[in-house]
């Protein structure tokens, strides 16, 4: 299937010996002139080719970040290399890849803070581990800040609660700005501003395929389930990820949440200008970009006049909408301050059935027995609900109120110990396709085990970029693409809408869909 | 007085204020570069009381580190237990007998287990050595600042029990010593070679805390992942540099 061999499965996760150099061939493709203009950011004569005066250049935006966040500031001194996160990086697990290690992956930019920001590394470099900026740390860094998520898997075993995250997003900006952005994040991001969203989905394909969906909907249920876009004075606006709008299995979570809304009796639109939650500005560590991400859904709230924002199932998206949208794009005044600004789909859905305004059938979810993956941006960056740690009970709840057969993962794989898809943090991109799959190890071999031991059939996500890269990974494995599936898509299937099924013709159909889908 | 002893005065002197000048002026730095956006790691706390539940359970259990590695924990909670106890221990040393404090000073408690920490915090220092030694992916992580921290922690530890147990010093000199630095009444310091070079490696350790990963001490109070409320959606977070970027294109009204 590809140059390079899938990690193994075991029982029992074994920490890896470190092979050094393991990954030090992975890089993202980087981004052209045309890609680095559109963001704004310099570019040198070739394709990552570093700018004139690229060293200064870096201190100098180094020294800017170490005023600004007090995070990598505090992060940069107080490491003291005592190892306790060296074993907890998915990506280091399946590389094996020392680089890999948390603490190893700070260091590379820490080395350079400490030779030119610190007295001891200026005087005594060598004692304490720092070095000369050069081509070559700044290739290894582009190499080694492209094999991290963001999710803040380390940070949770921290005993000073350093945040890997934070020193790779300050890394990558700076990056990008001597040169070297990533194609990926910098050729997705502009498409957000002249489009709409991530795919460059215009209006008319949106409204095409939103009509689409209405359409089947209505053959699998009977029911006419409105799917409006654009429409001004509507109660709700939903901002989901645009691969809800195509891809498997995304597109039945999209379902799932119109009938929920159809259900409830709520007014609700999709914006084709803020057609998108993600927030790419996060993954590349820009404050002005996901503050201008932002900013596209305040302005599509105020045109047309909603009174609730609702995102659907996205890590990342809900990590910048729960802590960053009132940062960066509030005040809210001007939205009804009775509900969670913003919500998350899962706190509606959950709302709806402790009421009791769904009628759920759970055995149209008997052929599965469920699994659920906590998205890392969710378990460990934000909160569904109104406790700490209800990110982790209310989408096992909905799942359960909708499913009778669910089982967890290994404990120490789950809640904030979760691990992270392996495809987060900017890398889900078809050029980083190794480090993707090795980063899945974790996940999949606590998978493999519920699947071998407790019968799992289907592992259920609430993050656009999880299910995009378990699609493509769980083959790697020995499992189906199949196999993964959005929670909303459950809701879905075991929903009954008033008037479903007055016509048994239609109910039939549904019958066979389901089959196949399975 | 001695030379030795002016020496020592000097020293000490010298090293008081670099470690109080060195850390005030990373704890200011800590608090004058803003925090832009909310990073807690969550599960977080939703109130202040909770923040401090969150930090009791870090700094005196170090939680976190219990989940992560339990032999580093072991090693670690170990040794800096036992550095508080020495600490006690040496109050005896600045505090005089007619402080309201003293009392507390001079337990039977306090001084018997400072007695003995000195063996725990080597064992603790050693297991942590070991580590880096021969663990692969924490020997991969040192510098040899790393190592040297240990030697250097452990050279006072050991100096400390050889006073305790094999050479003891003159302590009554010793206080005297001390207490003069504090009241600029200076007076000779004993000069047998086990307390000089305790004294010695005390006084380096003073100078390198603020240039060193010794500053994880103060610095642990200021990482926005640990002592951020998770209030985000409640109460609208906004930094300086953040709020003048909003007043220049006005999108924000």
């Amino acid at each position: 299937m590809a140059d390079f061999e899938t990690p193994q499965t075991r029982e029992f996760p074994i920490i890896p010996t470190i092979v050094e150099g393991a990954m030090s061939h992975s890089a993202p493709f980087l981004a052209s002139e045309e890609f680095q203009t559109d963001m704004g950011f310099p570019s040198g004569e070739e394709t990552g080719q570093l700018i004139d005066g690229w060293k200064e250049k870096f201190l100098e935006l180094l020294k800017d970040k170490l005023g600004k966040y007090r995070s990598l500031q505090v992060f940069m001194d107080t490491c003291v290399k005592c190892g306790a996160c060296t074993d907890k990086c998915h990506y280091f697990i399946g590389t094996a890849d020392p680089k890999n290690m948390p603490v190893a992956r700070q260091d590379l930019l820490r080395k350079i803070y400490r030779r030119y920001f610190t007295w001891a590394g200026r005087v005594f470099p060598k004692l304490v581990g720092a070095i000369d900026l050069t081509e070559e740390v700044i290739d290894e860094m582009y190499s080694y800040y492209h094999q991290c998520s963001e999710c803040r898997r380390c940070a949770v075993f921290c005993p000073f609660g350093i945040d890997t995250a934070e020193v790779t997003m300050a890394a990558r900006d700076i990056l990008s700005m001597v040169g070297k952005g990533q194609k990926y994040s910098n050729q997705i991001i502009p498409k957000i501003f002249k489009i709409g969203n991530n795919l460059g989905l215009p209006e008319p394909a949106l409204a095409d395929t939103l009509e689409g969906l209405e359409e089947e909907i209505e053959e699998e249920t009977g029911v006419k389930v409105r799917m409006p876009l654009d429409e001004k004075g509507a109660d709700i606006l939903l901002v989901t990820p645009s691969a809800d709008f195509f891809a498997e299995p995304h597109v039945d979570g999209l379902m799932g949440y119109a009938k929920v809304f159809h259900a409830a009796g709520v007014s609700w639109t999709i914006s084709s200008k803020a057609s998108e939650a993600a927030n790419f500005g996060l993954f590349i560590g820009s404050y002005e970009q996901m503050r201008k991400i932002s900013l596209r859904i305040r302005d599509e709230a105020k045109r047309l006049g909603v009174k609730r924002i609702i995102f659907g199932e996205c890590g990342h998206a809900w990590r910048v909408a729960y802590n960053h949208l009132n940062t960066l794009a509030g005040p809210w005044d001007f939205l009804d301050q009775n509900y969670p600004i913003p919500q998350h789909i899962l706190e509606f859905t959950k709302d709806c059935l402790d009421r009791g305004i769904l009628n759920i059938d759970k055995s149209e979810n008997d052929h599965m027995t469920l699994t659920f993956h906590d998205s890392c941006n969710i378990a460990r960056a934000s909160r569904i609900g109104e406790e700490p740690g209800s990110q982790f009970t209310i989408p096992r709840e909905v799942i359960k109120a909708v499913c009778n057969n669910y089982v967890d993962m290994a404990p120490e794989t789950i809640h904030d110990a979760t691990f992270c898809c392996g495809g987060g943090g900017g890398l889900l991109t078809d050029d980083l396709m190794e480090i993707r799959v090795k980063g899945a190890q974790p996940r999949m071999e606590a998978l493999t085990n519920v699947v071998k031991d407790s019968g799992v059939t289907h592992m259920a996500a609430i993050c656009a970029i999880c299910k995009s890269q378990f699609t493509k990974v769980l083959p790697y494995y020995g499992m189906t693409m199949d196999q993964i599936v959005s929670v909303h898509q459950l809701v879905s299937s075991a929903i009954i809408l008033e008037g479903q099924g007055e016509d048994n013709s239609d109910e039939l159909e549904n019958g066979d869909e389901t089959e196949e889908a399975a | 007085m001695t030379a030795l002893s002016i020496l020592y005065v000097i020293l000490f002197y010298v090293a008081m204020i670099t470690l109080i000048v060195g850390v005030t002026n990373k704890i200011l730095q800590y608090i004058r570069v803003p925090a832009p956006l909310k990073i807690a790691i969550t599960p977080a706390p939703l109130t202040r009381t909770g923040v401090v539940y969150r930090f009791f359970t870090e700094v005196v259990l170090f939680n976190s580190l219990w989940r992560a590695t339990k032999w580093t924990w072991i090693f670690g909670w170990i040794f800096h237990l036992s550095l508080l106890l020495a600490f006690f221990r040496h109050l005896r040393y600045v505090i005089s007998p007619d402080s309201f404090l003293w009392p507390l000073v001079d337990l039977q408690v306090v001084q018997s287990f400072g007695h003995y920490a000195g063996f725990a915090m080597l064992f603790g220092l050693a297991g942590l050595f070991g580590r880096r030694i021969f663990v692969d992916r924490v020997r991969y992580i040192s510098s040899p600042s790393d190592y040297l921290m240990l030697l250097l922690i452990m050279g006072i530890a050991g100096t400390g029990l050889l006073m305790a147990y094999v050479a003891h010093t003159d302590i009554v000199q010793l206080k005297a010593f001390i207490m003069g630095l504090f009241f600029l009444d200076w007076q000779n310091l004993p000069s047998d070679l086990v307390l000089l070079a305790h004294l010695t490696m005390v006084i380096g350790l003073m100078m390198i805390f603020p240039v060193s990963k010794l500053l994880h001490a103060p610095g642990l109070f200021f990482a926005p992942t640990r002592y951020q409320l998770d209030n985000p959606r409640e109460k609208r977070h906004i930094s300086e540099w953040g709020a003048e970027i909003e007043a220049k294109d006005g999108r924000n009204s």
